[in-house]
């Protein structure tokens, strides 16, 4: 029989460029033991997923990352998005807040309310989650820098409202590695910034113990530019650099390591992707048991929440991008996510509008009740290519993990620029790959019309920044003067010395002490980062 | 005065708070593999800070990099104070998430140029020769 058939292309890459070959047979995936290596779903190594039952048991959360505005404004996106079928909230905060910087701050000009929504103090969070029982919906917030601010406004508000904090849940983002390596949103050097993540762990464990106190997330990474495999690599070695920080301050693995929480992209390549997401889990299972001789079973399951690729969506024929984002999200599902974002089509041109946010929800839903996808766990377990490029992931991580160590852990890598520098050389070849046309992107570099009609985009209002920086400045007429000095004096003197900083930020934010106020005490005893250049 | 001038000078610019950096970073390698002088700011750049490195740079563009959404205060902001100091033959142009309905109001306010994500690096080399040829 004839086997040398001309082929399409000279050689076959996934989107990251790791080659594909033409079949795939029981030959790739013979030293596979699969009780050791892939086993069952809840189970020790956790390939086939997180859970037993799977979405048998429950679908995932569905959670659309929202915010822009006012607190006003999010509030009935809120509500909105939960009379639609949403299952869970997630706050898009905007630049100068997750800088720490106030609204009236000039360095916030032109941003307030832009890309999220502005919330200078507590007032701010009671208007944003005003009417939205706090014990029963949980809430994933992406703030990093000023991440224990916000969660302690939650936490008071929860409060106010007659919520005990045991009964509230949820997680915020609260990674700043990958902020250095790729959203670069930071405030603080890495010391002190580990120092409040560590006082964030513990706090939660005695206080808070339904809330996921960290979403290590490969998202931004990737849309840095990353590999799937970078992706991956540096994601779980932000992780391991966490957990040896939670050790160092004298907390047990197993008290801490079950409410980390992992946060991943799910790109265009839909088998790359579903082999990362499986791989993930074995990584990380075997990475606390054996490098962190954890005990608990819970501490080595990796659970995350999912969006799809922003980066991947074009701003010509965006209409194409409604069916990019169901083909990641169908990788992601597959993959056996705990929550996902499904990106709307307009996002590459602006906030999405209530009409895109609902087609994304609705692709969710298509997929969670219409394409039988949730019925079984873990389906592609067993295929020779999914085992294979499985594997191949997890040996391509443990080369950078190796690459990590010797260079003396993930926050010197960062310091020495190494992450950073992986990323753009990826990013950069990808690009250029593209522009030689070796990669496709419809309605881009083929199929592309010449003349396309704009659709339709949100437009935020420019009098939002003046409707906030006005509210700021009521808040701080109104409150109890001498008790905000005070409560930030005695922030400080916590911050010069050892204790866990929670307990002083909770109190610095009951008294209406805004978000800016509070980091610049931070700023003044931690100093602020400086980021290595490299391209 | 003409200044004689071999290769195109351009000062890349992250301005506002915003941390997304791989499209002017992407930007400005393939700008100085294409022979030109670059000049990266980094990031969260004030308006003042970006004319500031543009006149002591002495560039001929400024390429400006936005995703916040705040394009519609911070690049007139540069504009008026490139005008301020005289600097009105350097073109500016930008890139980033901003949407159709402000890139013809930003055009009017005199910045050459706005791509958008999709755009070629290949495109914006050819913009720029084209654009500072003398």
């Amino acid at each position: 029989m004839k086997t040398t058939t001309k082929e399409r292309l000279e050689k076959f890459t996934t989107v990251s460029n790791m080659p594909v070959k033409r079949l795939y047979t029981p030959s790739d995936i013979k030293d596979q033991d699969y009780l050791k290596d892939i086993g069952l779903p809840g189970q020790y190594p956790f390939v086939r997923g997180a859970h037993p039952a799977m979405y048998r048991e429950r679908l995932w959360t569905m959670r659309q990352f929202a915010g822009y505005g006012t607190a006003e404004d999010t509030n009935q996106r809120f509500k909105y998005l939960l009379e639609e079928g949403q299952t869970g909230l997630s706050v898009a905060f905007d630049i100068p807040t997750l800088m720490g910087y106030d609204s009236d701050h000039p360095r916030s000009k032109g941003e307030v309310g832009r890309c999220g929504v502005a919330i200078d103090t507590m007032a701010d969070m009671e208007i944003l989650f005003k009417d939205i029982p706090l014990d029963k919906v949980t809430t994933s917030m992406t703030i990093n820098a000023p991440a224990a601010i916000l969660f302690a406004m939650y936490i008071a508000v929860a409060e106010k409202e007659g919520v005990d904090t045991d009964k509230i849940g949820g997680t915020i983002q609260n990674d700043i590695l990958k902020e250095y390596i790729a959203q670069k949103e930071w405030i603080f050097p890495p010391g002190p910034s580990i120092r409040i993540i560590t006082d964030i762990f513990k706090y939660c464990a005695e206080n808070v113990p339904g809330w996921n106190t960290i979403s290590i997330s490969g998202y931004h990474i990737r849309e840095a530019g990353a590999s799937a495999v970078q992706e991956l690599a540096f994601t779980l070695a932000n992780g391991i650099a966490y957990v040896e920080a939670g050790i160092e301050a004298g907390l047990d693995v197993d008290i801490f390591a079950p409410r980390l929480s992992f946060f991943f992209n799910s790109h265009m390549d839909f088998f790359e992707e579903i082999a990362k997401l499986r791989a993930a889990r074995r990584i990380w299972a075997r990475v606390m048991k054996e490098r962190f001789r954890a005990r608990d079973p819970i501490s080595m399951r990796l659970r995350f929440h999912t969006q799809t690729a922003g980066c991947s969506l074009t701003a010509r024929q965006p209409e194409n991008n409604i069916v990019r984002v169901a083909i990641q999200a169908l990788a992601a599902v597959i993959g056996g996510t705990q929550s996902l974002h499904t990106n709307s089509m307009d996002e590459v041109l602006a906030l999405p509008t209530e009409k895109a946010v609902t087609i994304a929800l609705r692709t969710q839903q298509v997929i969670a009740y219409e394409s039988g996808i949730t019925d079984t766990i873990d389906p592609f377990a067993g295929s020779y290519f999914v085992e294979a490029l499985t594997n191949k992931m997890e040996e391509e991580t443990y080369k950078y993990f190796e690459k990590i160590d010797e260079l003396g852990g993930m926050v010197a890598a960062i310091e020495k620029g190494f992450p950073q520098k992986e990323i753009i050389e990826s990013a950069y070849s990808y690009q250029k790959a593209v522009e030689r046309g070796e990669r496709i992107i419809v309605g881009v570099n083929k199929y592309a019309e010449e003349e396309e009609l704009p659709i339709k985009t949100l437009k935020i209002d420019y009098e939002v920044e003046k409707r906030q920086v006005a509210r700021l400045k009521e808040i701080k007429k109104e409150r109890n003067k001498r008790v905000v000095t005070s409560v930030l004096n005695r922030l400080q003197n916590a911050a010069e010395g050892r204790d866990n900083l929670m307990p002083y930020i909770l109190n610095a934010v009951r008294a209406y002490a805004t978000c800016g106020e509070i980091c610049n005490v931070l700023r003044k005893v931690f100093g602020e980062y400086r980021e290595p250049v490299v391209y | 005065m003409t200044r004689k001038r071999k290769r195109i000078r351009v000062l890349i610019a992250k301005p506002g708070l915003d941390g997304h950096d791989r499209g002017a970073k992407i930007i400005a390698r393939a700008l100085r593999d294409a022979g030109m002088e670059v000049i990266y700011t980094g990031l969260h750049q004030t308006p003042e800070m970006i004319v500031i490195a543009a006149l002591q740079e002495d560039v001929n563009a400024i390429g400006l990099s936005i995703l916040s959404g705040a394009h519609n205060y911070i690049f007139p902001r540069v504009m008026e104070l490139l005008k301020e100091k005289g600097m009105k033959d350097v073109l500016v142009f930008g890139g980033g998430i901003i949407p159709q309905d402000d890139i013809l109001s930003l055009k009017k306010i005199g910045i050459k140029k706005i791509f958008t994500p999709g755009a070629s690096t290949d495109e914006i080399i050819k913009f720029l020769e084209k654009s500072l040829k003398k």
